[in-house]
């Protein structure tokens, strides 16, 4: 008995020296330092979470900052894990995603003296002094998306489903509209357009359903923003072999022949860019930055193997305008009749 | 101590075996002769079964050596057991009910062709010459679930066959059997022992000893206590061996004072759990201060009639009145409420709890009354006052066991603390199934004494038993149930085992037996 | 040597050695995968002892897995396993929810009626499985099941549905704050509050910094009424026949159908009040869109196993399990290991507690093999 606890011990005390051994090589001089917090879907949620890592990877590299996550398993995670960051002393805390949003109001106005930056929400006029808001202009990926569908359509009819109305859904509505028109102008047909909304961001069943219809009716490319509901839709054109657009990541690898291209939103870029931003000494705090293709935040894939080279280089083209200025895709319904009046009619 | 030697089938020689703490067998030894029947004999708990077990190769011993026909031999596993030629039929049988008999001997030693194709035929030829050669007319091609216990028990000895075996081992081969039946296997045994086969029977039942075996080995306590020749004894000296102290084989009891009618069961049906109508039409009295046994063989309706009696069960039709009131098809709340106790054949089943303690075993029926609760709130110092009474009157032992639980007890104890958790209820009925199933003949006797005291204290007692020796012993009038019904009523005085025998298998009275 | 023996077979002693062995082997993993194991330790009990918010954290964490824990004690002392807590737990949040939503009473009304609404929610579901068990003989487990995909699937509605979707967000509007049970949940964020608190640093941390309530004083408490019910009462004599020997049970007259529904009702209900009381206790306040289960009623089993289904054990084994989640949190973002490792160490320890039971056992064999050595 006493030679099995005495073996014990000792395995113990070996790993215990073990650990010590290794010293910390910190210096004194402070690095820079920033930490996320993720949202339930976890770091590797080939998604946000995942895009925002990556950036926050990047960012290290580039300048040597010391950058971490926190990862939440349940929403009543959110704000202790706000806090737990605030401990650490971080020169920038990020959100990830606006189901943090409410939990960052309070940790920011907690702890005036950190500063906070969150993805994908914009806090409009009451944005704290500390606060940074990061949103994405996607209305100008999905103007491109909507161009490349509007040239490549051959039945003429294009379609869009939403998750639940918001804001950033609207973005993607108008953008990939206005995208549409513009490219049947150049054209000179008349594209229809259909758009349904699936009411769940999480049915994929209900999206396939809604594709299944969409395409049955004569859509032959369809485009989404409704998260997994996707997921059914990439499923219906790749069984219908129609086209489906992907978005946020390239989802090209989910039906390979059936993906047109994707309307992406690089997260990532955004949290290092912004993360650079304040550590170059920029004021960032109280307000709301908007980050599009110009910033190389939003935009399609690089590799678009389903689009005709003639129809890709003219999208380039329409790339170069928007980030130009000289057109300004909508955002909205108000800005998508501005947009008609100026440049369809 | 004999020698080692091809004469004999099996010699077991110093055979230790201990479950944790316990040493379940102390130096035992064996020795049967080829073409003999052996019997085992000895108390529930002596170790019949450990040591069969081992010689099957279900465990192994922690010391000791086995012989089969001389060779020393260790014996890994049951599948090395039956390469050696030892079959075992167990007390509960091992067959698969929705198959055939013919697939249920066969399985698993199928004769195969090419890619493993089932070859029947061979299979059937070698199977019927072994019907022929032994007698064991079974019909190859019923479902097992369709046919009765005795050939279920053929199957399996043919089974034991099939797989070549020299050295049959049953175990408890008659407990399931008529009496007729119980004729046919020793007639079976006999033409296997004449082709040189030796047969073990495990056993507590001394009057089929005497009838079959021609050697029996006694054990007591995991100990070796002699091995005899069957025909230098009787049934007294083999018990007095088995016990280890001078035993009454028969109930001293007075004649009884029988009284009025109190329970009465009239033209009751009920049907099984299956839908199947296994009651059919039974209808039966109990008087004051009479014992009334109901004998009959297993599966001929007597749990669905017990269950129907306490509630548990519904009947169909018909009625069952205690001092006049109808109690069927109510609560068994309200069956113990009228007075009517009931002790069951399966006490670790139904009647006791073998994770609550003495003291919650003992209140398992009152818990709900005054003094023993209060407002809901259990009063445990009334429960355990109450426990230390029965442990004095009934003698339970260890003393002081009553907030243990109750698994630590012996069968014989938790027996006990059952019967007298239940006559200490002054019930007006006491509905005794099996009572001394699994209990030692001490305890037996214990037990039959208690009832006989219940029954001259003027109560009325219905026992229920597959036993047809305790039905005898006990009863002053008996009833045979047979398929569902009652098959006759006498009084003790007039039957004898033959006649109850006969209508036990569904004859009838004036049929004389052949 | 037979008086080790004797100190191993104390539960308490043998829980240590469990968990001390179960860091042990979560040691070596650690070692194995290239994290320096030390520095793993000593950063896990400081997420645990070092500051007050990180107690208060772990005890307000450790609520809702009492809370579960002793659903599922319950339903097991009936014989039944109430694999539906997670379920029960999500119905009575989605209940707590809207019932905060929709109605704001004052806070002397409105908090119990939040409370009270999770707890009945979790009950009904509890009770159909209950009753499906009783009256049909489907097995509990089956129902609950499915029932935990209802739920689910319910909650995302819910937090989805025009009417209580918060726009922006991926749940629901948090519950009006009359039936916020957080402690000064207003007054703290106040200006004034906070100006107060500035100056405590203890109080500063603990209320400020935690959603500080009463939740783990009514779960103990419910515990120990529990306890009470299970061992003192004829309810739990009753519901204890029934899960040890139902046959025995039913022979003498105990209504073995009733007490089955009415374990799971009760079960259903305990889970219902780890629902409502996070609802109203923890931040947040509202539901959100689940995409997978969020483990608060299955963790509540594993802690039901670690207490062997004592209903105080319960709390102690609740306490040991959030702190294995808080702390491994912890050792996440602070080292960097990964959650999946994480997950693992958690696993093996809670894996040890589980076996307990196995080493007094160990112990008096090695004992025995001793004495044959040397005899």
């Amino acid at each position: 008995m006493k030679k099995y606890i005495s073996l014990l011990l000792i395995l113990f005390i070996v790993l215990i020296l073990s650990g010590c051994s290794k010293s910390d090589e910190d210096g004194n001089e402070k690095k820079f330092s920033t930490a996320m917090v993720t949202d339930t879907g976890g770091v590797y949620d080939q998604s946000f979470n995942m895009s925002s890592w990556q950036g926050m990877r990047r960012f290290a590299e580039k300048t040597g900052a010391k950058v971490s996550y926190v990862e939440s398993r349940q929403s009543s995670d959110y704000s202790i894990n706000m806090d737990r960051l605030a401990d650490e002393d971080m020169d920038l805390i990020w959100a990830i995603g606006f189901s943090l949003a409410d939990v960052l109001k309070r940790a920011a106005e907690t702890n005036p003296e950190l500063n906070y930056a969150i993805i994908d929400y914009s806090y409009g006029d009451e944005t704290l002094e500390n606060v940074t808001g990061v949103m994405f202009r996607a209305e100008e990926s999905a103007f491109l998306a909507g161009y490349v569908a509007g040239k490549t359509t051959k039945t003429c009819k294009v379609g869009f489903i939403g998750g639940i109305a918001s804001i950033v859904v609207d973005q993607f509505e108008y953008g990939f509209r206005a995208g549409v028109d513009y490219a049947a102008k150049e054209r000179g047909v008349n594209i229809e357009f259909v758009s349904q909304y699936a009411e769940s961001f999480s049915d994929a069943a209900k999206g396939k359903a809604i594709a299944l219809k969409m395409y049955s009716h004569g859509c032959d490319i369809v485009f989404h923003a409704a998260g997994s509901v996707g997921v059914g839709l990439i499923e219906a054109a790749k069984e219908t072999n129609n086209f489906a657009i992907g978005v946020d990541m390239d989802q090209s690898n989910l039906a390979p022949k059936n993906i047109l291209t994707s309307a992406l939103k690089n997260a990532g870029q955004a949290v290092e860019l912004v993360s650079t931003k304040l550590m170059n000494g920029e004021k960032i705090g109280g307000k709301t930055l908007s980050f599009g293709l110009s910033e190389g935040c939003v935009g399609l894939p690089e590799f678009n193997p389903n689009i005709e080279p003639k129809v890709y280089i003219s999208a380039m083209k329409i790339k170069e305008e928007i980030s130009a200025g000289n057109i300004m895709p909508p955002a909205n319904a108000d800005e998508y009749a501005t947009f008609k009046e100026k440049y369809i009619n | 101590m004999v020698e080692i030697s091809s004469e004999y089938a099996v010699q077991m020689r110093g055979i230790n075996k201990s479950f944790g703490t316990v040493n379940v067998l102390k130096n035992m030894e064996l020795d049967v002769k080829k073409g003999s029947i052996h019997a085992i004999l000895g108390e529930n708990g002596a170790g019949k079964s450990t040591l069969m077990n081992i010689l099957y190769g279900l465990y192994h011993a922690d010391s000791g050596e086995i012989y089969i026909n001389g060779e020393q031999k260790y014996i890994k596993n049951a599948a090395a057991a039956i390469n050696m030629g030892i079959g075992m039929v167990h007390q509960h049988f091992m067959l698969i009910d929705k198959f055939t008999v013919m697939q249920n001997i066969v399985l698993g030693k199928e004769a195969t062709g090419r890619f493993g194709i089932l070859k029947t035929r061979k299979s059937r030829k070698k199977i019927k010459e072994l019907i022929e050669k032994y007698n064991l007319d079974v019909n190859l091609d019923a479902k097992v679930r369709d046919i009765s216990v005795g050939m279920q028990q053929k199957v399996e000895i043919l089974k034991a066959l099939y797989r070549g075996a020299q050295l049959l081992i049953l175990d408890e081969p008659t407990a399931v059997l008529t009496p007729m039946e119980v004729d046919e296997l020793i007639n079976i045994m006999d033409s296997l022992v004449k082709d040189g086969k030796a047969i073990i029977i495990i056993t507590h039942k001394l009057k089929e000893i005497k009838k079959s075996a021609d050697e029996c080995t006694v054990i007591r306590k995991g100990k070796f206590i002699d091995r005899v020749k069957v025909s230098d004894e009787t049934t007294r000296s083999l018990a007095q061996k088995m016990v280890g102290r001078e035993v009454r084989l028969t109930v001293e009891k007075s004649p009884p004072k029988i009284g009025e009618k109190i329970f009465e069961i009239d033209d009751i049906h009920v049907r099984c759990s299956r839908g199947i109508e296994t009651v059919k039409g039974l209808s039966l009295s109990v008087r004051r201060g009479e014992i009334v046994g109901l004998a009959g063989i297993e599966g001929n309706g007597q749990k669905e009639l017990i269950e129907a009696l306490i509630s548990v069960r519904n009947v169909e039709s018909g009625t069952i009145k205690l001092d006049g009131v109808e109690i069927q098809n109510t609560s068994p709340a309200n069956v113990l409420k009228h007075g009517v106790s009931v002790i069951h054949a399966d006490r670790h089943k139904y009647g006791i709890i073998l994770d609550f303690t003495v003291a919650e075993n003992a209140i398992l029926e009152r818990y709900r009354y005054k003094p023993y609760s209060e407002r809901g709130m259990l009063n445990d110092k009334t429960r355990d006052k109450f426990t230390e009474k029965l442990i004095e009157e009934y003698d339970i032992r260890p003393k002081n066991c009553e907030n243990l639980l109750i698994r630590s007890l012996s069968g014989g104890n938790q027996q006990k603390l059952v019967i007298g958790r239940e006559i200490s209820n002054e019930p007006n009925l006491l509905i005794a199934v099996q009572p001394t199933r699994g209990l030692d003949v001490g305890a037996i006797e214990y037990v039959h004494k208690t009832l006989i005291d219940l029954r001259n204290r003027n109560k009325a007692i219905l026992l229920i038993s597959l036993e047809l020796d305790e039905i005898m012993d006990l009863s002053d009038t008996v009833a045979v149930m047979y398929d569902g019904a009652v098959n006759g009523v006498f009084k003790r005085e007039d039957v004898d085992e033959n006649i109850i025998g006969l209508l036990m298998a569904g004859g009838q009275e004036n049929e004389k037996c052949c | 040597m037979k008086n080790v023996a004797n100190i191993f077979e104390k539960p308490v002693v043998s829980t240590m050695i469990s968990i001390f062995l179960g860091f042990l082997v979560a040691f070596f993993i650690l070692f194995v995968t290239g994290y320096n194991p030390y520095e793993a330790i000593v950063t896990f009990f400081n997420a645990i002892f070092s500051k007050p918010k990180f107690i208060t954290n772990v005890i307000i964490k450790s609520s809702p897995l009492i809370l579960t824990a002793l659903s599922a004690a319950f339903a097991f002392k009936t014989g039944l396993f109430n694999i539906g807590a997670e379920g029960q737990y999500i119905m009575a949040t989605i209940a707590s929810t809207v019932v905060g939503l929709v109605f704001n009473f004052n806070p002397i009304i409105q908090i119990p009626l939040v409370i009270l609404s999770g707890v009945l929610a979790g009950a009904v579901l509890g009770g159909i499985v209950g009753f499906l068990k009783a009256k049909f003989g489907i097995h509990e487990v089956i129902t609950s099941i499915m029932f935990n995909w209802v739920s689910l699937y319910l909650c995302n509605y819910v937090a989805n549905s025009a009417v209580f979707h918060k726009p922006e967000s991926n749940g629901t509007y948090p519950i009006n704050k009359s039936g916020i049970s957080m402690l000064f949940y207003e007054w703290k964020f106040s200006e004034q509050g906070r100006k107060f608190l500035k100056n405590n640093q203890f109080l500063n941390e603990v209320l400020l910094k935690t959603d500080l309530s009463l939740n783990f004083l009514i779960a103990s408490a419910v515990a120990v009424i529990t306890w009470i019910i299970i061992y003192k009462t004829t309810i739990g004599f009753e519901l204890r026949a029934v899960g040890l020997n139902h046959y025995a049970a039913m022979n003498a007259g105990i209504r073995v159908r009733r007490n089955i529904v009415f374990s799971m009702l009760v079960a259903g209900a305990l889970s219902g009040l780890a629902g409502a009381l996070t609802i109203s206790g923890t931040s947040n306040n509202s539901v959100q869109v689940l995409s997978v289960f969020e483990n608060n009623g299955f963790n509540g089993l594993a802690v039901a196993l670690i207490a062997q289904s004592s209903p105080i054990g319960c709390i102690f084994a609740g306490l040991i399990f959030s702190s294995l989640i808080y702390a491994g949190q912890a050792m996440q973002f602070k080292i960097g290991i990964p959650s999946e490792i994480i997950n693992i160490v958690i696993g093996v320890i809670v894996f040890f507690i589980a076996i307990t039971r196995i080493f007094p056992i160990i112990v008096e064999k090695l004992c025995r093999r001793e004495s044959r050595n040397a005899q």
